[in-house]
C-alpha cells in the first residue's frame, strides 16, 4: 500500500537541474537524474509542498491526494 | 491542488532564461500567488520593470506590462500612477537597478509616498551584465570589477527606503519561499509606497567567484542568516552580528501622493 500523500509531477522541460527541491526535501522523496529532477522514493511524499513552493523553473507540480 | 501558475505567465514563455538555481523564478511565484490572494485584475494592474535579470520579470507575466530603460522603473511607474491612479501598480528590479542607477527615483517615489508596490531582488551584484559590483555587494566580495576585493560599504536597502519616507518596507529572502507572498500582499494593500526587498542568489556571477560551491549553499546561508523581527528582539547585538532582519520592518500612514495631487487639480481648478 502506497503512503504517499501526493503525486509529484516533474515538467522536464522546464526543469535545470538547480536541485534546490532534491535538497530540501524533508523526506527525500526527490533525486538528481543526470541534469533532470526524478521522483525517486514517491511513497515518502508527505505533501508538504516546499519542493513546489522553491523550484525556480515552474518545473515541479505537488497534486495532493 | 498543484498551484495554477501559467494562467499569469505568458503562453510560451516557459522555460525561462534565468540560470539554474537562481532565486527569481521563486520570487515570481511568491509575487504570482499574492496577486491572487489580493485579488489583483490583470487589466487593472501594471507590473513596470528596468533592466537586468529580475526586470526580466515583465516579459513573462501576462499583466500590462512596461519594461523600460536601466533604472528608471520607478520614475515609469510614477507616471503610469498618476494617469491611472486606480490601477495596482508594481515595480519590479534588482539592486544595481534600484539603488545605484534607479537610486534618485528610488528614493524620490519613496518620499513622494505614492501607492506602488517596489519588490527589489537583491542578489549583491549585477548579474545579466557581467557581475559588476553594485552597491549591495558586501564589502570585501569579489566582483569582476572588484578583483581584489569590494571597498565600499554595503547599502541597507530597508534603512534606505525608510530613511527617504516609504510608509511600508519589508524583507524576505529567495529561500523563504512562502513569506514573500505574505509580504508582498501586504505591501500590495498598503496604501503608499510599499518597498518588499528579497534577498537574493546569484549562483553563476557572484556565487562563484565567492566561494559558494553551489547553489545550495547560497539558499543555506540565506536561510541562516535571516532572524524575524520578532525573533530579533530577543537576541542580543552579539548573537545578531551577521545576519539580516526579516518580515515587516516599518509601517506607518502618511497621505498617499496620487490623492494630495488630485487635491492639487481641483484647487487649481478653482474647486
Amino acid at each position: 500500500m502506497s503512503g504517499a500523500k501526493a503525486e509529484i509531477e516533474i515538467i522536464e522541460r522546464n526543469c535545470k537541474g538547480c536541485s534546490i527541491c532534491v535538497e530540501f526535501c524533508p523526506t527525500k522523496v526527490l533525486a538528481m537524474d543526470a541534469f533532470v529532477v526524478k521522483v525517486e522514493n514517491a511513497d515518502a511524499c508527505i505533501a508538504c509542498m516546499q519542493c513546489e513552493l522553491r523550484c525556480p523553473d515552474f518545473a515541479i507540480k505537488v497534486h495532493k491526494l | 491542488m498543484a498551484y495554477d501558475y501559467e494562467k499569469h505567465i505568458r503562453p510560451g514563455k516557459l522555460p525561462h532564461i534565468w540560470c539554474p538555481g537562481c532565486g527569481h523564478g521563486i520570487i515570481m511565484k511568491g509575487m504570482i500567488r499574492a496577486f491572487e490572494a489580493c485579488g489583483l485584475e490583470k487589466n487593472n494592474t501594471a507590473i513596470i520593470s528596468g533592466i537586468g535579470c529580475a526586470s526580466r520579470m515583465t516579459g513573462y507575466m501576462d499583466y500590462n506590462t512596461l519594461h523600460t530603460a536601466h533604472g528608471r522603473a520607478a520614475a515609469f511607474a510614477t507616471g503610469v500612477k498618476m494617469a491611472k491612479p486606480e490601477m495596482d501598480v508594481i515595480v519590479v528590479g534588482g539592486d544595481g537597478d534600484g539603488t545605484a542607477i534607479g537610486g534618485n527615483h528610488f528614493i524620490h517615489a519613496c518620499r513622494r509616498n505614492i501607492d506602488m508596490t517596489y519588490v527589489i531582488m537583491n542578489n549583491s551584484i549585477y548579474g545579466m551584465t557581467g557581475g559588476q559590483f553594485s552597491p549591495c555587494t558586501p564589502t570585501g566580495a569579489l566582483a569582476s570589477t572588484t578583483v581584489y576585493g569590494n571597498p565600499d560599504p554595503t547599502f541597507d536597502i530597508a534603512k534606505l527606503a525608510i530613511g527617504a519616507g516609504a510608509t511600508f518596507v519589508a524583507r524576505g529572502t529567495a529561500f523563504h519561499a512562502a513569506q514573500i507572498e505574505k509580504l508582498v500582499a501586504e505591501g500590495i494593500r498598503h496604501k503608499g509606497l510599499a518597498v518588499i526587498e528579497i534577498l537574493d542568489d546569484c549562483p553563476t556571477t557572484y556565487g562563484r567567484r565567492n566561494k559558494f560551491r553551489s547553489v545550495i549553499d547560497m539558499m543555506k546561508r540565506l536561510k541562516e542568516i535571516a532572524v524575524p523581527v520578532a525573533a530579533a528582539a530577543k537576541m542580543t547585538p552579539e548573537q545578531l552580528e551577521g545576519k539580516v532582519l526579516t518580515g515587516v520592518l516599518h509601517k506607518e500612514e502618511r497621505p498617499e501622493y496620487t490623492e494630495q495631487y488630485a487635491q492639487v487639480i481641483s484647487r487649481a481648478k478653482g474647486a
